[in-house]
């Protein structure tokens, strides 16, 4: 299923009120829309990435996992899609490419979530399945990058106008280097695309496009790599870089590196909750943490015998999903049902 | 069993001994090898596991595929004789294997 299908929240007017927001569309975010569908739980999605799947979608969706009992294999990209098609009765609203940035307490319990957009959503419970944490660029390991980054180094580019007159170099030999090649270049002053082999992972078009801006003298192509970084206060004004030649220093104004996505645990450890090593600590009755209401599950979560398995985390948010009734509809009994017979259970899924 | 040298940035050195069958990865994690991450638990997908082959093993573990040298555009001072430990499988005739593990993963 295309990212396109899915519904999603549209403007920001408001806060957006619901019952649960889940941080995360990995397999097990995705699974706890299901498990909290059941008790009649409506869910909010947020994910940093473009699209539902996390790691199964971002790092292996054509790689197969054999340990998903009844489905002897399956590939990254198809549980996801599997997944999707499961949770679809349910209705859950996806805000994908947004990270949450603040969760904080309200004097009537709930939570209230804020996004990098600018959404802003109130909640009765929270359950955090981020996984490994958000992804992000990856920073290259170049001594006093920090100090440029936002001012000379980009990891992405909001507005293509801030590179208007620069001399630009671009690292990498994806997608997001190519593309961003082609579009700076009528901009920028000077256009260096550098590379550590000549051979480029991107789609055929944009590397055809991209050696005829090179043959036509448009842009510079370079294969080496970046070792040293040259500048002052937070402006870089050089960098050295190492080719088959030798070294050469290439001045520039702006740095863009591709390199890629890595995960890092991110906001979340700014949320009051407790961690343990960068894992959230808790307990294998509810799968709460510190907080009452804030629930975290898979990968994410530390108990003793945690495994980072899926299977797991779909436990987890089975077991999460009766804890939240409770606080969803205080005082109001659950009765435990099965899929297989419950007619009320079956009206949901829309399968009578 | 087959024996293999792990080379820290600082020379010093590490030989562990595994049974044959796991990857180059593999036996560092086991052998709590400092610098080999895997973040990606060995689906090739993160290059966290990059090593140097010894030019003296390279032919016997021969070229990265192409899977591997498209992820090797993730890792950081990447040589010729860069591989990712993931994608090296441990046979016999590896064994004496001598690989430096990088100043840095990312």
């Amino acid at each position: 299923m295309s990212s396109e299908a899915l519904p999603r929240a549209n403007g920001n007017d408001g806060p957006i009120e619901t019952d649960a927001v889940i941080i995360g569309a990995g397999p097990v975010g995705l699974f706890a829309v299901f498990e909290l569908g059941l008790v009649d739980i409506k869910a909010h999605v947020i994910d940093i990435l473009d699209k539902p799947g996390g790691q199964c979608a971002e790092l292996y969706p054509g790689k197969p996992i054999y340990d998903i009992p009844g489905l002897p294999i399956v590939s990254g990209q198809e549980i996801t899609d599997r997944l999707m098609q499961q949770i679809k009765p349910f209705g859950a609203t996806f805000h994908l490419g947004e990270r949450v940035d603040e969760l904080e307490r309200l004097p009537d319990q709930r939570f209230r979530l804020k996004t990098d957009g600018g959404k802003t959503f109130v909640s009765k419970v929270v359950v955090i399945a981020a996984g490994g944490g958000s992804f992000t660029p990856k920073r290259p390991p170049l001594a006093g990058i920090e100090a440029f980054e936002g001012t000379s180094v980009f990891y992405s580019v909001r507005r293509r106008e801030d590179l208007r007159g620069k001399a630009v170099l671009i690292v990498g030999g994806g997608d997001s280097a190519l593309d961003w090649t082609l579009n700076l270049q009528p901009v920028a002053e000077s256009l260096t695309l550098l590379h550590r082999r000549d051979d480029f992972r991107g789609a055929p078009h944009s590397v055809e496009k991209m050696r005829e801006l090179a043959a036509q003298g448009k842009i510079r192509l370079l294969i080496g790599q970046v070792t040293e970084l040259h500048g002052s206060g937070n402006r870089l004004e050089a960098v050295t870089v190492k080719t088959k030649e030798g070294e050469e220093r290439l001045a520039v104004d702006a740095l863009l590196p591709f390199f890629g996505l890595t995960m890092k645990l991110g906001p979340v450890a700014n949320w009051g909750i407790n961690l343990n090593e960068n894992l959230i600590p808790v307990d294998t009755e509810k799968f709460q943490t510190s907080e009452n209401g804030i629930f975290a599950i898979g990968d994410i979560n530390w108990y003793p015998g945690k495994l980072k398995l899926i299977l797991s985390g779909f436990h987890e948010a089975a077991l999460m999903a009766q804890a939240a009734y409770k606080i969803v509809y205080p005082g109001k009994k659950l009765l435990f049902q099965y899929t297989t017979s419950s007619s009320s259970l079956q009206k949901k899924l829309g399968v009578t | 069993m087959v024996k293999i040298t792990f080379i820290q940035p600082d020379d010093s050195e590490q030989v562990v001994e595994t049974e044959p069958s796991m990857t180059l990865m593999e036996a560092a994690k086991l052998n709590n090898v400092p610098g080999i991450e895997a973040e990606c638990g060995g689906a090739c997908a993160c290059a966290t596991c990059h090593v140097y082959v010894d030019e003296a093993w390279r032919d016997k573990t021969g070229k990265p595929s192409q899977m591997e040298e498209d992820m090797l555009d993730f890792a950081f001072d990447v040589r010729d004789s860069s591989r990712l430990s993931c994608q090296i499988k441990l046979t016999p005739e590896l064994d004496g294997l001598v690989v430096r593990v990088p100043a840095k993963q990312f």
